[in-house]
């Protein structure tokens, strides 16, 4: 293929892609600060100008003290554990806070490893929804490695969950 | 010199040799530079030997004699040791560990393999990483994952005694070597960032027998520090020294672990090792009750000890509250070093905080600090006037202190990361030089603390954080430097495209060798470190250099085998958010250089 006939090719692809993104974005709906998609599951937004919600700022910011360790910078990955940029191209909502909360165990001879049960750290249980997101838009392609430029405020909703999460009076 | 009387007066002992205690016996066989007893090499941890075989002239044509393939995956950190014909091996979790018959290309004279809960792994902050066992007195000390310590018959593989030091169900872990001495055997633990109270523990070396435990915080009885008699820089440290640096019962999940070196020195039977963080990263959840800074001791310290009964002689805190995770456990070197005009028995530390410390090893008389990384940022240097009120202690630069930012602020361009301008990767001295060789990273940070709570067994963090290299430099990740501790002063910088995360070996045959995370073993020139060869071997190189000699012939072993800490930061490269959206993911990727897999491999000369 000629570099202009694959220019095309990829711009057609591209428009596609885009037209099917903007449905699934229509579809989104927001409360509190809160974005969910259609069939009801956590999701991030991210505005033109590269500003993302708060819950995925907040998933970043989790995922970075939590997750990294072993997991990688971004989501990438390491040579301890898998990169969950890809995983999460598969993986549901309920899929994801199954495992994170349970652990689980890949022990054979060629490799031994093992995701905790994080269901009881409420460093991580109170901001589920909000690594997910963070992990979403990574795995999507829409969100950049690195810390995301711009972000709302707290919403105060979020202020509130925490609170309750954490059990402060 | 000390060690050659040594070395001829322990070969004559040997053939009357009497039930030896350990001590003994660690120093009659570290005496002999055909073999590697100790990971540190010998109790100095010079990582220094006499071989000079393989010389500046002739290390070019060095070829690989034989390779072993450890059949395990993750990161392998340590080094083989070589004691008479055998060749001891151990790997990452699981903690197997082969004994191979160096009179046979290596056939495997016997294999241990522990069976451990796999519940530890994940509570091992980054990686299953092992720093190898020790050998004393016809025995190896192996220290596994789960913290069983067990003691091996070193020509069977059959158990003598073992014995657990710690709990995994609280994030108690072992990555460390041990430290046989005397009739002891002496271990750390592992898991500040779980908020483990770190402490040391010295075992009986024929039973397994606990003899004294010494917790890094808390109150004298448990720390084991003498108001009058453990001074530090130059003053008793009074009643509770620990205590009092901490808001109310902080310290029970304080951290300040013991994962690092042991040294060992027998003039004054005085070890030394450096202690771990303070959890959270978070460093405003760890302030004083008014909000001020507190020192959180003996966190971020070198602790010098008697090795009979524990109970400390001196103790110097590098990193006073820390704000940013600059552990302070790395290798303690033991060298007589002229200074200012006289051979002091110094100490020479490159601390996780970027700044190289020359000590007196007998007072704990600070006499050196000075930046090992031109481009350390977070201090403007340590105070060296003894009559002021800050001796001794770093100064912080208010832009880069994390606690000044605040909490839920990102404090941007911290050099060096947390990572460190050195982790545990241990650094070699050579007495030919006078010259330290340093393995370091060269990467820095935008860090940003937030509030976390407590839950044992899991993560106590509470930052967020991303490296890149530091910048308005070479753009690589590390160098590997030739230090000079009296004077505080680099001689010599080779850069690195990815951090040096491989420990050093200098020789009497004029050459350093050192490994890459891309694979490379290299060896350079004392002198200058001019490149002199290179190998890429199966993986990439987190294990350190060793040397020994077999019916004549010097052979140079190490570990491959790509992880730990470097492999889980720098696998998918780094970013820097500063450099805007079109240089994000320009920085290289060391999963584009190498892949898992733990592999010896042994060079030698045609």
């Amino acid at each position: 293929m000629t570099r202009a006939g694959l220019a095309l090719a990829f711009a057609a692809a591209f428009g596609l892609l885009s037209s099917l993104y903007a449905v699934a974005e229509t579809a989104k709906k927001e409360k509190d600060g809160k974005w969910e998609t259609a069939d009801g599951n956590p999701t991030y937004n991210i505005t033109a100008d590269g500003t993302v919600d708060w819950y995925t700022f907040s998933g970043f910011r989790r995922y970075h003290s939590e997750c990294h360790t072993c997991h990688g910078p971004d989501g990438e990955g390491s040579t301890y554990a898998p990169g969950l940029v890809q995983s999460l191209k598969t993986m549901t909502y309920p899929q994801f806070m199954l495992i994170v909360a349970s652990g689980r165990e890949v022990v054979n001879a060629a490799r031994q490893s093992l995701m905790p049960a994080l269901g009881d750290n409420p460093n991580v249980r109170c901001y589920l929804e909000d690594i997910y997101v963070y992990l979403k838009a990574r795995a999507d392609g829409v969100l950049p490695r690195g810390r995301p430029a711009k972000r709302v405020d707290k919403p105060a909703a979020a202020e509130k969950h925490e609170k309750a999460c954490f059990g402060d009076k | 010199m000390r060690r050659h009387a040594l070395a001829s007066a322990s070969l004559a002992a040997v053939a009357f040799a009497t039930p030896a205690m350990a001590n003994d016996d660690v120093r009659q066989q570290t005496a002999k530079p055909e073999q590697w007893v100790l990971q540190t090499g010998d109790y100095a941890n010079q990582r220094y030997s006499k071989l000079d075989q393989i010389n500046r002239d002739n290390v070019k044509n060095l070829k690989v004699a034989w390779t072993f393939s450890t059949g395990v995956l993750r990161g392998h950190e340590g080094s083989p040791l070589v004691v008479g014909n055998i060749m001891y091996v151990h790997t990452p979790f699981p903690n197997i560990v082969y004994a191979l018959d160096l009179s046979q290309d290596g056939k495997i004279l016997w294999k241990y393999e522990p069976k451990q809960d796999p519940s530890v792994i994940p509570v091992m902050c980054c990686d299953t990483v092992y720093r190898g066992t020790a050998y004393a007195d016809g025995t190896i000390y192996h220290h596994q994952a789960d913290t069983t310590l067990v003691a091996l018959d070193a020509k069977t593989g059959k158990e003598k005694w073992k014995v657990v030091n710690g709990d995994p169900k609280k994030g108690e872990t072992n990555t460390a070597t041990v430290l046989p001495v005397k009739d002891k055997v002496i271990v750390g633990i592992s898991g500040a960032e779980f908020g483990v109270r770190g402490h040391v523990t010295a075992y009986d070396a024929k039973t397994g027998k606990q003899v004294w435990r010494a917790y890094t915080l808390g109150p004298d009885n448990e720390t084991l520090f003498d108001p009058e008699k453990t001074m530090s820089l130059g003053k008793p440290v009074g009643k509770d020294s620990s205590l009092k640096t901490w808001t109310g019962d902080q310290w029970k999940i304080g951290g300040g672990t013991a994962w690092g070196w042991f040294s060992y020195d027998p003039e004054t039977n005085l070890f030394f090792y450096g202690t771990a963080n303070p959890p959270t990263w978070n460093p405003v959840q760890r302030a004083s009750p008014d909000g001020k800074p507190i020192d959180q001791k003996w966190t971020m310290a070198i602790i010098a000890r008697d090795a009979d009964t524990g109970v400390a002689r001196w103790a110097y805190q590098m990193t006073p509250f820390d704000e940013w995770d600059y552990d302070g456990v790395n290798e303690m070197i033991l060298a007589d070093i002229p200074i200012g005009g006289q051979t002091r028995k110094a100490l020479v530390h490159f601390d996780r905080n970027g700044l190289g410390y020359t000590l007196d090893r007998v007072t704990g008389e600070l006499l050196v600090a000075a930046k090992y990384d031109p481009k350390v940022n977070w201090t403007s240097g340590v105070v060296m006037d003894k009559n002021s009120p800050q001796y001794g202690r770093p100064q912080v630069v208010k832009e880069y202190s994390t606690f000044q930012t605040g909490q839920d602020k990102n404090t941007k361009g911290v050099c060096p990361a947390a990572l460190g301008t050195k982790d545990q990767q241990p650094a070699a001295f050579s007495p030919r030089t006078g010259l330290f060789y340093v393995p370091t990273n060269h990467v820095c940070m935008d860090y940003e603390p937030f509030r976390v709570s407590y839950t044992a067994g899991q993560p106590y963090v509470g930052a967020t954080l991303s490296m890149f290299p530091a910048a308005g430099s070479h753009g690589g990740m590390g160098n590997f430097i030739a230090w000079d501790a009296a004077q505080g002063k680099i001689v010599w910088s080779v850069p690195e495209k990815f951090s040096v995360w491989s420990g050093a070996l200098a020789t009497a045959g004029g050459v350093v060798f050192y490994g890459t995370l891309e694979g490379y073993l290299k060896a350079v020139d004392e002198k200058d470190g001019k490149e002199l060869f290179k190998f890429k071997t199966p993986s990439g190189i987190i294990g350190n250099v060793m040397t020994y000699s077999h019916n004549g012939k010097q052979y140079v072993a190490v570990l491959s085998g790509v992880g730990g800490w470097a492999g889980i930061g720098l696998a998918a490269g780094l970013t820097n958010p500063t450099d805007g959206l079109g240089a994000v993911g320009g920085y290289a990727a060391l999963r584009d250089y190498t892949a898992l897999g733990g592999a010896l491999t042994v060079f030698t000369l045609p």
